[in-house]
């Protein structure tokens, strides 16, 4: 019963969305508990259960060992890269971890590799989602930042696959942001997106033509973004208690995360308030009070904003531009909110930016824009067409570690390019090729992203054998290779080794152990739902057979429905949801003409063919809201 | 050892267009997608001029090849056909590479020329930085010929480069020095200049050779080179302003 529905999910480092576009507008799906916003944290319990957002959250304080935030910092890199942010996020790392392994976190004793702990928040997602739809969602497209690697976007795939979800296209975030806000205003000109979220930084520079939206130029940077300005609070907050309580609180996980969750609020406070108070209880009876003025804070963070600067120049030079050229400016990620940033990007682009939208769900929004045309579109998107660029050069490593570029960054994706390659020595079947991205010159300064060995060349004299191999970026940004020997015309073997993913292998077997989890979830849930509305019904029932319409029904009817009535006591004490659903709609039905004698008269006309469940509205609860969380009795 | 543009298949005689049948509904089709169905066709290897239906001439409006992009890539994008078959799919995304690739190529007028180049099987010197990184790396010599009218300019500017480099190591700044690069930027820049009105010259006598039909391969070689010559100049010229605006930001 799979259906055709493609949701749009924003999978960000501080917290993450899932929204659909609901005929002609998107909207975002909220969570069973009514909010919007799932923060990315996961966390086990005390059973070892994973549990998602805002309860893991609270574990962040309790048991810091058992949970863990901002993993998107960790996607796609390894052990050697995240040298900078082990420093700073208690990331706590497997011991066992091999060199040029993926990454495992630990999470009380389990350990966990990154797309699996963002595959809990996909998951998380996916069922807010079914609890929406009443069906299952398998189709997604998830967003990813502009500057995000080869080897980060496949850990995001990847995170999707292992959450049951068939990621039908990675969207940019600035460029989904763009969507959203274009859906309304379909104009042609230059628009800039400045996107600074919690862990991310993205600029991106569009051409907006008869409703293509056309990248011309991105940049940004990957570890940029408002966790920089937590830590660096938390950091000043630390030192401030080493030196005036003489207390090291650094390896203290509770106090730092309490330290960390009262800078937020502070952090946020800011953005509206001239000063703010910190006033921390701290371990031993001991607080920290500290009062905050709106002047300290912007010049504490203006090297963290300033690090944007770079990036916007180098995305106007690169699409040409000056300033003054581009019309719209628009506003993406919750670190736009500090007006010390929206003055900066005044500055930089001459223009008051836009921020009409949530800065926090306009991702999500444009999701839901590209979801749709994917799925073949409505009136609302009508040609409407999305034209990404690759952010990042790619390049193969040729003689002396030099790197040849074959795709420029800012090319247009799908892109391709083709490279012959032959053998050094008589007889050479093999042929080594490491393609890497970057900017830099020297591939040791390039991000490696996979070696490939070109195998099965035939056997001939040196220099005699022509290789072709085709790189192509496809529309996710993701490389595929593909290798034929031109003299043989045989397809030459290529043995993918990512430098920093997982292997197909291993990201099946994720998959169908929380595949087959989350299809157990699912049914489980139905279940619940359906033995919550057989009290309903039953409850209901209880009440009309005291009631004066009672009488009014034949001795076959009354007979009839105490019939239907036992059969749904007998099986939703089984664990058959179909049965329990069919049992269900059979007393609805018979009880039809009760519910219509129950009605007071003037009504019942009104709600004629309404059944038991729904003519119940006197005390009874509301009937069940597709965003409120079910209700268990 | 690496060829650019080989996706081409280069040699391969551009398909008649119009020829074709539809696989999928049997009536006559455009080149990439059926006129009268919409859906995607299987790519042929064609130039990226015969791509976008065009002469191989080297003046071309790009406002035209602009608008004619966009309709392309509003029948082979990917994501207009999500829904589709597999193999449809797999061509979708093969025909919309070769459109980005072509479009790329063409609309800059360096590269079209280049591609052009290519096509008629000159190759030019390898002036990007990569490949002089390459030749320092392996001590290999580069082949690359310094423009004789340059040679004396050229000496005199990489001894300032050079004097500019170990002034900065010292913490020293030297502004006569600085002042004096700047006037050879500029007249650099110039030289940039005129020889792109150089090059567009040599398209207009490339344009009325394939025009005339009946130009000889001697004649069709002479204009190439007379191109490749103007190209390599002005890469080197390129070269140095940027070697010249790295020292002066170093």
């Amino acid at each position: 019963m799979a259906s055709d529905r493609i949701v749009g999910i924003d999978l960000g480092t501080t917290n993450s969305l899932v929204a659909f576009m609901q005929g002609e507008t998107p909207v975002v799906i909220p969570g069973d508990d009514g909010l919007n916003l799932l923060p990315s944290v996961v966390a086990l319990d005390a059973s070892n259960q994973p549990v998602v957002g805002n309860a893991a959250r609270n574990s962040l304080i309790e048991t810091p060992e058992r949970a863990v935030y901002s993993i998107k910092r960790l996607m796609g890199r390894g052990v050697e890269d995240i040298q900078e942010e082990l420093k700073l996020f208690p990331f706590r790392l497997a011991e066992d971890l091999q060199p040029g392994e993926v990454l495992r976190i630990k999470l009380g004793d389990k350990t966990f590799t990154p797309p699996e702990i963002s595959a809990l928040i996909l998951r998380q997602l996916k069922r807010s989602a079914e609890r929406f739809f009443g069906e299952p969602v398998t189709k997604a497209v998830i967003t990813v930042p502009a500057y995000f690697n080869d080897a980060q976007r496949q850990a995001t795939k990847d995170a999707g696959r292992i959450a049951g979800l068939e990621v039908l296209r990675l969207v940019n975030e600035p460029t989904a942001a763009s969507l959203a806000y274009g859906l309304d205003k379909k104009q042609n000109g230059i628009v800039a997106v400045y996107d600074l979220g919690g862990g991310t930084f993205d600029v991106s520079i569009l051409k907006l033509h008869d409703g293509i939206f056309e990248v011309i130029a991105t940049n940004g940077d990957t570890h940029l973004g408002g966790d920089d300005i937590d830590n660096l609070l938390i950091t000043i907050a630390l030192d401030d208690i080493r030196g005036d309580l003489n207390l090291d609180l650094r390896r203290n996980a509770e106090a730092v995360q309490a330290i960390r969750k009262a800078v937020i609020e502070a952090k946020i406070a800011l953005s509206s308030q001239p000063s703010v108070k910190l006033d921390i209880e701290l371990p031993g009876g001991h607080r920290y009070q500290r009062e905050i003025t709106r002047d300290q804070y912007e010049q504490l963070i203006q090297p963290v904003i300033d690090r944007t600067v770079g990036p916007c120049k180098q995305a106007m030079k690169d699409a040409n531009l000056k300033p003054e050229q581009i019309d719209e400016v628009v506003l993406v990620g919750g670190s736009t909110r500090i007006p010390k940033v929206r003055a900066l990007v005044k500055e930089l682009f001459h223009r008051e930016p836009h921020t009409d939208l949530n800065p926090d769900e306009v991702v999500a929004l444009g999701a839901a824009v590209q979801a749709n045309i994917l799925g073949g579109g409505s009136e609302a998107t009508e040609n409407m067409l999305l034209l990404d660029v690759t952010p990042l050069s790619l390049g193969i490593e040729v003689a002396g570690g030099v790197t040849d570029k074959i795709i420029l960054r800012n090319s247009t994706i799908p892109a391709s390019a083709t490279q012959f390659y032959t053998t050094q020595i008589d007889g050479q079947t093999n042929v080594a090729i490491h393609v890497l991205q970057g900017e830099r010159e020297l591939a040791k300064d390039c991000r490696s992203l996979a070696r490939f060995d070109l195998k099965g060349v035939p056997p001939m004299a040196a220099g005699i054998p022509r290789v072709e191999v085709k790189f192509l970026i496809d529309a996710n940004g993701i490389l595929h290779v593909s290798a034929r020997e031109q003299r043989s015309g045989k397809e030459a073997d290529i043995q993918v080794q990512p430098s920093y993913g997982l292997t197909d292998e291993q990201v099946e077997g994720m998959i169908l152990d929380s595949f087959d989890n989350a299809e157990e979830d699912f049914r489980q849930r139905q279940l619940i739902e359906a033995r919550a509305e057989t009290a309903t019904i039953m409850a209901a029932l209880e009440k009309g057979k005291k009631s004066a319409a009672w009488g009014q029904l034949t001795t076959d009817e009354k007979k009839q429905i105490a019939k239907m009535e036992k059969s749904l006591a007998a099986v939703n004490a089984e664990d058959d949801y179909h049965a329990i659903r069919k049992a269900i709609d059979a007393l609805n039905q018979g009880t039809m003409r009760l519910a219509e004698l129950m009605m007071d008269t003037a009504v019942s006309s009104a709600l004629k063919g309404k059944n038991m469940n729904e003519t119940d509205l006197g005390e009874g609860p509301t009937p069940p809201h597709p965003m409120a969380p079910p209700e268990f009795q | 050892m690496t060829t650019k543009y080989a996706l081409t298949t280069i040699g391969a005689k551009p398909l008649p267009q119009d020829t074709h049948s539809c696989w999928s509904c049997g009536s006559m089709r455009a080149a990439h997608f059926c006129e009268s169905c919409g859906k995607v066709q299987p790519p042929v290897p064609v130039d990226y001029f015969t791509f976008f239906g065009l002469p191989t001439k080297l003046n071309l409006d790009v406002a035209a090849l602009e608008k004619s992009f966009y309709e392309l890539s509003r029948r082979l994008h990917p994501d207009l056909n999500a829904r589709a078959g597999s193999q449809e799919q797999e061509w979708s995304l093969e025909q919309s590479s070769l459109l980005n690739d072509a479009y790329r190529t063409l609309r800059d007028p360096i590269k079209r020329t280049e591609y052009l180049l290519h096509l008629e099987g000159v190759e030019l010197e390898e002036q990007s930085k990569s490949a002089t990184e390459q030749a320092r790396a392996t001590g290999a010599m580069k082949k690359q010929i310094v423009p004789p009218d340059l040679l004396e300019e050229v000496f005199e500017l990489n001894m300032q480069l050079e004097e500019l480099r170990m002034s900065k190591k010292m913490g020293e700044e030297d502004p006569a020095l600085i002042a004096e690069i700047g006037k050879q930027k500029l007249s650099l820049e110039a030289k940039h200049e005129s020889l792109l009105q150089e090059l567009q010259a040599d398209w207009k006598e490339w344009d009325s050779l394939i025009d005339s039909a009946q130009a000889s391969s001697e004649e069709r070689g002479q204009a190439t080179s007379r191109m490749v010559d103007v190209l390599n100049r002005r890469n080197y010229i390129r070269n140095l302003v940027r070697d010249v605006n790295a020292a002066l930001e170093e």
